[in-house]
């Protein structure tokens, strides 16, 4: 059930083809640890823009923990690496820019309210412009690795389960504002649960964290239902409606 | 003792989240998540009954915060009481702050055991007489009646924090007191409610630059200039307020360099301080991290004099305790009145205590299994790997849910306050 504590490996110049020869066997779980803790923090700082207030502090930490990733997955080469290899992916940019977690945050310093999800979009496409050379694409990255070592990854969990994940987290993002939904259903798309069972994690964090305006997404990790899935939706429409109001008055 | 619900059912507004002993350790007050304030008082000693001090029984509850909700942000603000600090006594009456995330309220605790009895044109009942009816004058005595505790707000602080009051601390100088939010602290006058000092801000121009928060402060407890506060980078500054009004430049900075061994992408949130408490001395004070409790000599700023273990065992764990959210935890920590032991809480419901001189350090736990008066408290021990001896607990076995952030020690003697999620322990050593 624990997964092992992470260690960062040092790369020392002078033994570097010895090391990476080496490490080449050991760098895929490294990676996909990496990747899964990633991938991890992700969910958590989305998660964040879903309850009442989120813990400033909390967010700050688990932003930085994606940074350091960043820095890393960048630095190390192994970024690279995928690039190399990733044929058709390369114009798609799919930026993780870390002002994500502070946007609530400073909308509240500036005493407007914008919807997380929507505000999280706007980002997101307007930083797909932005120059990529410092940041790093998520869903390019997995589907780099998936096709490195595809033969090496098991699937433990199924298709349904990640579809319906899929299918849940689409249905939020949908009902939370009116853009396509493309682009952030695209990133979701590509995120690998074999490495840890999301559906517990997600059980454990939504028990802990305080629902303020959806308690339909409480059987959110479950395979949803209609009645649930259309209660979550009507109480975010609602919630939309308001804002709606707040903003343009 | 144990105060608190007996059935196990934890009831969401009963969870504890502050404790703290008044300045003579008489009266111990608790905070909880529905913005309730219950103050207990020790009985007086029995002379008979040497053997044991007094007991804490319940002396005054009222409801100090309430549920609001901000209309702007669209966002509810909790009544969870995050900190309570008692002023000193001046008078017949006790003083204390309670703070939420957002707003900071001063309580009058008074008592009234007597009544005046005797009116002249209102009857005992409070009904009015009619005139006509008085025939003779008397004057209204002051009758004993059953004591009451009356608890009133005398001072609400309010619209000084964008973020959550995390901190909140009482100047020596009895005048002044500072409030700590995740990026601001502000410094107010405890008789002026609608205005305040800002003497610290780290919020950055372009909040996407964010990386540090301020996660507690505390102004040391006998220059009633210098104020510390730490940070969620593993940093503890500490300010003079007479070298400029917004204290933004350190006078001194501690912070432990990294051990290289030990790195890991946990490395920052581990070293996260949750906590910290100036000695009653002034000349030390202690920081809680993840794992760890250190102590700083105030005069050294590169590394800490003393690093206790709180629960090393947890460190090949972190990313599930990541993974679930543990790893945020917030302990607190406490010194004894003497300075030379020191307390913090973990998990299963266990908490450590470390003795400075002699290096010995227990673990002991808060259970209802040992809860009958007059039984010690047998030490645990967990065992981190391999065989498991008998009596010690295994990693994987320690509940999570159950967690000690919040405990407390009297000032003079060896009484303790222990807070589970919504039991209050008082455990006092043996006397012979």
């Amino acid at each position: 059930m624990f997964m092992r504590g992470l260690k960062r490996k040092c790369f020392d110049g002078e033994e570097d083809i010895e090391e990476t020869l080496a490490g080449i066997k050991a760098i895929p779980s490294y990676n996909l640890q990496r990747q899964s803790l990633l991938d991890m923090s992700l969910v958590k700082l989305q998660l964040c823009h879903m309850l009442v207030e989120p813990n400033l502090c909390r967010s700050v930490l688990i932003a930085n923990t994606v940074r350091q990733i960043q820095e890393e997955m960048t630095q190390d080469g192994t970024w690279q690496m995928i690039n190399m290899q990733n044929t058709g992916q390369a114009s798609v940019d799919r930026l993780v820019s870390t002002d994500i977690l502070c946007r609530s945050s400073r909308e509240q310093a500036e005493g407007k309210h914008v919807p997380g999800y929507s505000t999280f979009s706007k980002d997101f496409e307007g930083d797909q412009a932005q120059d990529s050379s410092e940041t790093m694409s998520t869903a390019s990255s997995v589907q780099a690795l998936r096709n490195l070592q595809s033969n090496v990854w098991e699937m433990e969990n199924s298709q349904e389960n990640k579809g319906n994940f899929q299918k849940s987290l689409d249905q939020i993002f949908e009902t939370l504002e009116n853009k396509s939904p493309n682009s952030v259903e695209d990133l979701f798309s590509e995120v690998d649960n074999s490495y840890y069972d999301l559906d517990t994690m997600l059980t454990g964090m939504m028990s802990n964290t305080k629902m303020g305006h959806c308690d339909g997404l409480e059987p959110f990790p479950s395979p949803t239902t209609t009645t649930s899935s259309s209660n979550c939706k009507s109480d975010l429409n609602e919630l939309d409606h308001i804002v709606e109001i707040l903003v343009e008055s | 003792m144990v105060k608190g619900a007996v059935d196990d059912d934890v009831a969401e507004a009963d969870i504890i989240s502050t404790v703290e002993f008044n300045h003579s350790g008489e009266l111990l007050a608790t905070g909880d998540k529905g913005g309730r304030v219950v103050i207990f008082q020790q009985e007086q000693e029995n002379k008979t009954q040497s053997h044991s001090r007094g007991e804490y029984n319940v002396y005054s509850t009222f409801q100090s915060h309430e549920p609001e909700f901000d209309y702007l942000k669209s966002l509810e603000i909790e009544e969870k009481i995050n900190k309570i600090r008692w002023l000193p006594q001046k008078n017949a009456a006790q003083f204390l702050l309670s703070t939420n995330d957002k707003t900071i309220k001063l309580w009058k605790i008074s008592e009234r055991d007597k009544r005046p009895e005797g009116y002249n044109l209102k009857e005992e009942d409070g009904r009015y007489r009619d005139p006509t009816t008085v025939t003779t004058l008397r004057v209204p005595v002051f009758r004993p009646m059953d004591l009451m505790v009356e608890a009133s707000p005398r001072r609400i602080f309010a619209n000084a924090h964008t973020y959550h009051i995390n901190s909140i601390s009482i100047n020596s100088d009895y005048e002044t007191y500072l409030s700590a939010d995740d990026l601001r602290i502000n410094l107010w006058h405890l008789e002026i409610t609608d205005r305040s000092f800002n003497i610290v801000d780290i919020k950055p121009a372009n909040m996407e630059e964010l990386t540090e928060v301020i996660t507690a402060a505390e102004f040391h407890p006998n220059s009633c200039n210098t104020f510390v506060y730490s940070s969620s980078k593993g940093t503890i500054r500490l300010c003079d307020m007479r070298a400029s009004a917004l204290c933004d430049r350190h006078s001194k900075l501690f912070e432990e360099p990294e051990d290289p061994s030990n790195r890991s992408f946990f490395s920052e949130i581990i070293s996260s301080i949750s906590d910290v408490k100036f000695s009653h001395s002034g000349r030390y004070m202690m920081t809680r991290d993840y794992l760890s409790v250190k102590i700083w000599d105030l005069n050294m700023e590169n590394r800490p004099v003393e690093t206790y273990q709180v629960h090393e065992y947890l460190r090949s764990k972190l990313c599930s305790l990541y993974e679930n959210d543990c790893i945020f935890d917030k302990f607190e920590c406490c010194w004894n009145g003497s300075d030379s032991i020191v307390m913090t809480g973990s998990y299963n419901n266990f908490f450590r205590m470390f003795d400075r001189n002699t290096k010995r350090d227990i673990t002991l736990e808060a259970s209802r299994e040992n809860n009958k008066p007059r039984t010690v408290l047998k030490p645990r021990k967990v065992c981190a790997s391999g065989k498991r001896k008998k009596d010690e607990i295994s990693v994987d076995s320690l509940d999570f849910n159950k967690k000690i952030l919040h405990t407390a020690w009297h000032p003079k003697e060896n009484i303790i306050a222990v807070a589970t999620t919504n039991n209050l322990y008082i455990f006092q050593d043996k006397m012979n």
